[in-house]
């Protein structure tokens, strides 16, 4: 039964709404501002108001290449992404569709490698890249960004792929359907908007990730992290220009988020009214 | 097209490519100073003469740069072919043999010539370890237009004593100004660098010859006092989070009547394009306490070390040979002007006339870094070398943890005793664990 929502009460929560929403975009909204500041301005206290200069972001962009770390970026976030997709859509079937006594115990071990800080295994992690020539390569980092993002995205399509009913699958194989073809041909499509937001989301944790990206890149694969923590400065203002290369550097994940926040949403809520 | 013509371009195209494919590329890991980012501008005109060898910049924060550059010796990586660290890290890494001495300088490198406490910093075994970039010491930036407002004249060494009293007499705060701007902001090489400084001018020390922590003495006791006091009566508001930068931007605005910090401040104070006060500082020598002989030895350098991971040694020290050079230093005059060159590192561009004339705070540096000596940083005896910091791996940690109580105290969290007590407690812990104590 509907809820009887008084004009009162909804505009009350419309604006609690705002209000929150204001706070969480806030720091993004204060890093564009003072981007368009001067150093001085910058640093001299809370203001909303710039006085409109570019050139933080033309100096930016004069001491460091941006397109180089950005071209990284799109790389390694799309193809950790990609990567993690194709062993995370098999393996979430195979928990949610073929489960087994341990399967659970499987789940929250994945998850628990996510509670270990990652400064814990920074040591054996670099060993490992070295003897293998992967620092400062994209092929090493598109690994690593899939493995830690990996239990995310097998949890969250598990999640979703045990909402789809497995009689469907059961009527797929009695006809005929090879598992792959169960997995290409009649999973995938039932969990689209599920897998969609998988997606999203994993490019998004890949674009952010700024521990790894840093300590496992010099020059050929640093992605956008590194390059805005290149302008901190420990003698001389830099707070305009960290924010304009900040600004950059979220720009095009932001814009992606913007395009696709249905799509997001429809996927985080799949399946919460059955 | 003759077959000749032919055939030499083909061997030209060939050289080229021969040249190419056997150039050396140098991985550099700096931080983001201003002095770093203009050598990076000029690293063409080294590679032009170098055609051999390539340069990458890795620009990474400072203390991630330490992380990353440990972890890469430590782990044996050899990401990179020259590091930029400071003083406190060189004598600590040599030891380690993290690094490569630098005897591949060339001859034409006129080692003699670097102020002697700086190269004495950088050596360890009469080895040269790092070459130095740039240097500074610590002195007073003083407002002269408001020194003569309140009928005050700086002294050629002024005393703690005189400071509290002019720091005072110039605070004015209906018009926003602190008679004295300080770091107070948390951190090893943030506050902990002045109050070290200052504490070695009280005639205090970290630790006595046994490695035991002195927070328990009279001399701590007094530094910190005068300080938390000095704040208070004369500080700006929320100087617990002031450090370098900050404390840039209010003297550079006009609102501190004085501001004690590195040398190298000086330049961007003077320079009329982002100071509005340039044409009324004043420079003088870092206080002593009355009685007490001791300018606090504060001396910082940004250098260029080669660390023993590298399979480029030889580029690498060519390379440092170029950066650190007197030719560089020429080179940065002709481009930017005298006022612009890396500051604090040879004897020469002191004496230089061009350089004294554009750069007003030439003199007062070099009289503040030749004061500065860290193998004998306190009058009292220890057992470590280091001014504003202690050159043991630990003191990084335990700096940090000092300074956050520290700073507590100009937050007015804290009291005085307590922090004192509390970095007893803390220091004697890690000393203990670190088996410094036995």
């Amino acid at each position: 039964m509907a809820r009887k929502v008084t004009t009162g009460a909804r505009i009350g929560w419309s604006i609690a709404a705002w209000v929150v929403a204001l706070l969480i975009f806030f720091p993004i909204l204060y890093a564009v501002i003072t981007s368009l500041k001067t150093e001085q301005e910058a640093i001299a206290g809370f203001s909303l108001i710039p006085s409109g200069t570019f050139e933080n972001y033309i100096t930016v962009q004069t001491q460091r290449d941006y397109f180089k770390p950005f071209m990284n970026s799109v790389i390694l976030s799309v193809g950790s992404t990609i990567l993690a997709l194709i062993i995370a859509i098999p393996s979430a079937w195979a928990m949610a569709f073929a489960p087994t006594k341990r399967t659970k115990d499987i789940l929250m071990w994945m998850l628990s490698t996510k509670m270990m800080p990652s400064v814990a295994v920074l040591l054996p992690i670099f060993i490992i890249f070295r003897t293998f020539g992967l620092l400062d390569s994209r092929v090493g980092l598109t690994i690593m960004l899939t493995l830690i993002n990996l239990p995310i995205l097998i949890w969250m399509l598990y999640t979703y792929f045990r909402e789809i009913p497995g009689e469907i699958l059961e009527a797929a194989r009695m006809d005929g359907a090879s598992l792959w073809k169960e997995i290409v041909y009649v999973l995938t499509p039932m969990a689209v908007p599920g897998i969609a937001s998988t997606l999203l989301l994993n490019i998004i944790l890949a674009w952010n990730e700024a521990f790894w990206t840093i300590q496992l890149t010099t020059t050929n694969a640093a992605p956008l992290t590194a390059f805005i923590a290149s302008f901190s400065s420990p003698q001389g203002l830099f707070w305009a220009k960290l924010s304009a290369a900040s600004t950059m550097a979220i720009a095009p994940i932001l814009i992606l988020g913007w395009f696709s926040q249905k799509q997001l949403v429809r996927g985080l809520t799949f399946g919460a009214v059955k | 097209m003759t077959l000749k013509t032919f055939l030499l371009g083909a061997c030209s195209a060939m050289a080229f490519v021969a040249t190419a494919a056997s150039a050396e590329t140098l991985t550099i890991a700096t931080v983001n100073n201003g002095d770093m980012v203009r050598m990076q501008g000029l690293t063409s005109e080294f590679t032009k003469a170098n055609p051999d060898i390539q340069v990458n910049w890795v620009t990474l924060e400072e203390n991630v740069l330490r992380e990353r550059v440990t972890t890469d010796i430590a782990a044996n990586g050899g990401q990179y072919d020259i590091v930029t660290i400071g003083n406190y890290e060189v004598p600590i890494w040599a030891k380690q043999k993290w690094l490569l001495p630098l005897d591949g300088l060339g001859d034409k490198y006129d080692m003699d010539d670097l102020l002697p406490a700086i190269r004495g910093g950088l050596s360890v075994d009469s080895k040269l370890y790092a070459a130095p970039f740039y240097g500074e010491s610590a002195m007073i930036m003083y407002r002269k237009d408001l020194f003569e407002k309140a009928g005050l004249k700086m002294p050629e060494s002024p005393t703690w004593e005189f400071i509290a009293d002019a720091a005072k007499k110039v605070t004015d705060r209906g018009n926003d100004v602190s008679g004295m701007c300080l770091r107070g902001k948390a951190g090893w090489g943030e506050n902990m660098a002045f109050v070290s400084a200052l504490n070695n001018s009280f005639g205090g020390r970290w630790f006595d010859e046994n490695w035991k922590p002195q927070f328990d003495q009279p001399e701590w006791k007094a530094s910190l006092q005068f300080y938390a006091d000095l704040m208070k009566e004369a500080g700006p508001a929320g100087a617990s989070s002031n450090g370098f930068n900050e404390n840039l931007t209010l003297f550079q605005q006009g609102k501190c009547g004085m501001w004690i910090d590195a040398t190298v401040a000086a330049s961007f104070v003077s320079n009329p394009k982002d100071s509005k006060v340039a044409d009324k500082v004043g420079y003088a020598i870092f206080p002593s306490k009355e009685g007490v002989k001791n300018h606090g030895n504060w001396l910082w350098s940004w250098n260029l070390a080669v660390p023993a991971s590298s399979q480029k040694a030889e580029a690498a020290q060519k390379f440092i040979s170029w950066a650190t050079s007197k030719e560089y230093t020429t080179l940065v005059a002709s481009k930017e002007g005298w006022a612009n060159v890396p500051p604090g590192t040879r004897t020469s561009l002191y004496k230089n006339a061009d350089y004294q004339k554009e750069a007003a705070f030439a003199a007062p540096t070099l009289a503040a870094m030749d004061a500065a000596d860290i193998t004998k940083p306190t009058v009292k005896p220890v057992p470590y070398t280091g001014g504003q910091f202690v050159a043991i791996p630990e003191f990084q940690a335990l700096g940090t943890t000092v300074g956050q109580l520290f700073s507590a105290v100009i937050a007015g969290q804290s009291t005085v005793d307590d922090a004192l007590a509390a970095a007893q407690a803390t220091a004697t812990r890690d000393m203990t664990r670190a088996g410094y104590i036995k």
